[in-house]
């Protein structure tokens, strides 16, 4: 017997009540995404597979009914670079006169480094590659904010890359696809960035609230912060390189401090991916599993300056070496007459002043070079 | 002879089908990464609009349903939590499709009275979860940004209910 014809023939369900039946099950359902979507431990999300797949629609087609605007907007700076033109060549003629002798400095200030790094056998951080990227889409508001890039996997981005500017840190990757990737601005209400205050070295936490102006959180140290305080990355974590310029710290109308950001000195549309993971990634892999000593057999021959440096080095260290045996056999010998004093008459020996001194780099404790101006 | 008269039919593909593109089309443009005379664009919930004015001009399956897709959308288009906004906008849905009896014939003020009512709603459910999720409150400034331009969404919504409400009682 067909539905039809049944006892049910003349049943007529209101459309208010069908309605309201797909809104419940319409509300448990999002409710039940909005509980199993959890933030992985690298930034993604647990439904990374269906966000890459949005966003890799969503991509083109962004692009694509996007251009009228940028138009628009590339004929509006058009316009305004027209009639700003002769302010705009002054501010730049003063800025570069104000930048030359900053040129000259840090020119200096670099081989001065590099030298010191050499001397005192730092490792240094490699340089970190880099490739160049375009903002497609754009979330401005409260709850979300985060840039699609049209770079993906194809070209090495990888999950919690940090993405730049031309003025500083903007972001970092949290879901990459083939061709398109997702940056989460700092502003954002879920990022998270560890943080350190140029002048004093102070380790802080920069949170995103939504805002253009992100607080400064868990400022370790009284009076560490100072309105004008230059906000770097810290790369407590890993997660980050040492030193990226973020912005300056500022009070907030709540009394919070909050940082403002270099970033925002421009439009955020060109943006460069730092192809940089963690910490692991400044250490070659295949020298950690070549054999022990491997590297003697192919390393050139020390030049004379090199060579001078080493042997230099190896008799600080000889002569650190005596006198810290020197000292432990004082030590030693100390306590035995302090244990049976009739046994022990004789005098203690005195070390060599000369080789009790601590070791000094060649060259001597110097000043910082160059220092703020 | 009378000429036969080509009757329009309104059917769901111009009620729903339509409207909830151009809300996506309208979503993915205000999201260029643009500045005008440099402001960059707003950024309202568009398809407020439609949460607001399905439910008003008649009950239907299909609009909830294409509602929820509209809200997931937005979600994983502003990479949002997934779920947050098909919530907000089926609790919209819902209240006024429960309230369509008492806002029918109401036009004017009392119309967009609830329209605010509706969007400040959901945008305080969306706040709260969002500073749960987060532990960490969104800015308030930053919140009435967004608010702003969703409101001033409201005559879309009014020249949908004025275009599309044939007044059939049987949806009473």
């Amino acid at each position: 017997m067909a539905f039809r014809d049944g006892p049910f023939e003349n049943l007529k369900v209101p459309l208010v009540w069908t309605a309201a039946v797909v809104v419940v099950v319409s509300i448990v359902a999002a409710g039940l995404l909005l509980v199993s979507d959890r933030k992985a431990v690298d930034g993604g999300s647990s439904y990374g597979a269906v966000r890459g797949a949005a966003d890799t629609v969503t991509g083109p087609v962004s692009g694509i009914l996007a251009a009228p605007v940028r138009w628009v907007g590339a004929v509006t700076d058009y316009v305004g670079g027209y009639f700003f033109a002769v302010s705009e060549n002054r501010k730049l003629k003063a800025e570069l006169a104000e930048l030359q002798p900053w040129r000259d400095q840090a020119i200096a200030l670099k081989n001065v480094n590099a030298r010191y790094e050499a001397l005192l056998g730092l490792r240094t951080e490699p340089p970190v590659p880099m490739i160049t990227a375009r903002a497609i889409s754009d979330a401005r508001g409260p709850f979300n904010r985060a840039k699609l890039l049209d770079v993906g996997t194809r070209r090495g981005v990888r999950i919690g890359n940090p993405v730049i500017n031309e003025h500083g840190l903007v972001g970092r990757v949290t879901g990459a696809t083939g061709g398109v990737s997702r940056m989460v601005l700092l502003t954002d209400v879920a990022s998270r960035t560890p943080v350190l205050v140029d002048r004093t070295d102070a380790r802080a936490l920069l949170t995103g609230d939504g805002s253009d102006n992100p607080r400064l959180e868990f400022v370790r140290g009284a009076g560490s912060v100072q309105p004008g305080d230059r906000i770097l990355s810290s790369g407590d974590g890993g997660g980050l390189p040492r030193g990226i310029p973020i912005g300056v710290a500022a009070k907030g109308i709540d009394g919070s401090w909050r940082v403002k950001l270099f970033s925002d000195r421009g439009a955020v549309d060109y943006v460069r991916v730092l192809l940089f993971q963690d910490f692991g990634q400044l250490v070659d892999p295949n020298a950690l599993n070549a054999p022990p000593l491997a590297g003697l057999g192919t390393a050139p021959e020390p030049s004379l300056e090199q060579a001078a440096a080493i042997a230099d080095v190896a008799a600080r260290r000889q002569a650190a070496a005596r006198a810290q045996a020197e000292r432990t056999r004082q030590a030693q010998a100390s306590q035995a007459a302090t244990a049976g004093p009739s046994v022990q008459r004789g005098p203690a020996p005195r070390a060599a002043p000369d080789q009790s001194t601590p070791e000094t780099p060649p060259g001597g404790p110097s000043p910082a070079p160059g220092g703020a101006a | 002879m009378r000429r036969p008269v080509a009757v329009r039919v309104v059917g769901p593909l111009q009620w729903i089908l339509y409207p909830a593109l151009v809300a996506v089309a309208a979503t993915i443009v205000l999201a260029t990464p643009a500045q005008l005379f440099g402001l960059t664009l707003p950024e309202p919930v568009v398809p407020m609009v439609l949460a607001f004015a399905w439910p008003l001009i008649r009950p239907s399956m299909t609009a909830p349903a294409v509602l929820f897709a509209l809200g997931l959308f937005l979600d994983l288009f502003w990479n949002g939590p997934l779920g947050m906004w098909a919530l907000c906008l089926m609790g919209v849905y819902g209240v006024l499709l429960l309230s369509r009896n008492l806002l029918a014939g109401h036009e004017g003020l009392i119309r967009f009275a609830w329209y605010v009512a509706c969007t400040l709603g959901a945008f305080l459910f969306a706040y709260v979860i969002v500073t749960v999720r987060a532990g960490n409150p969104p800015a308030i400034l930053s919140l009435i940004g967004q608010i702003v331009p969703t409101l001033l969404l409201y005559p879309v919504a009014d020249w949908m209910l004025e275009r599309f409400d044939d007044g059939d009682i049987r949806f009473r």
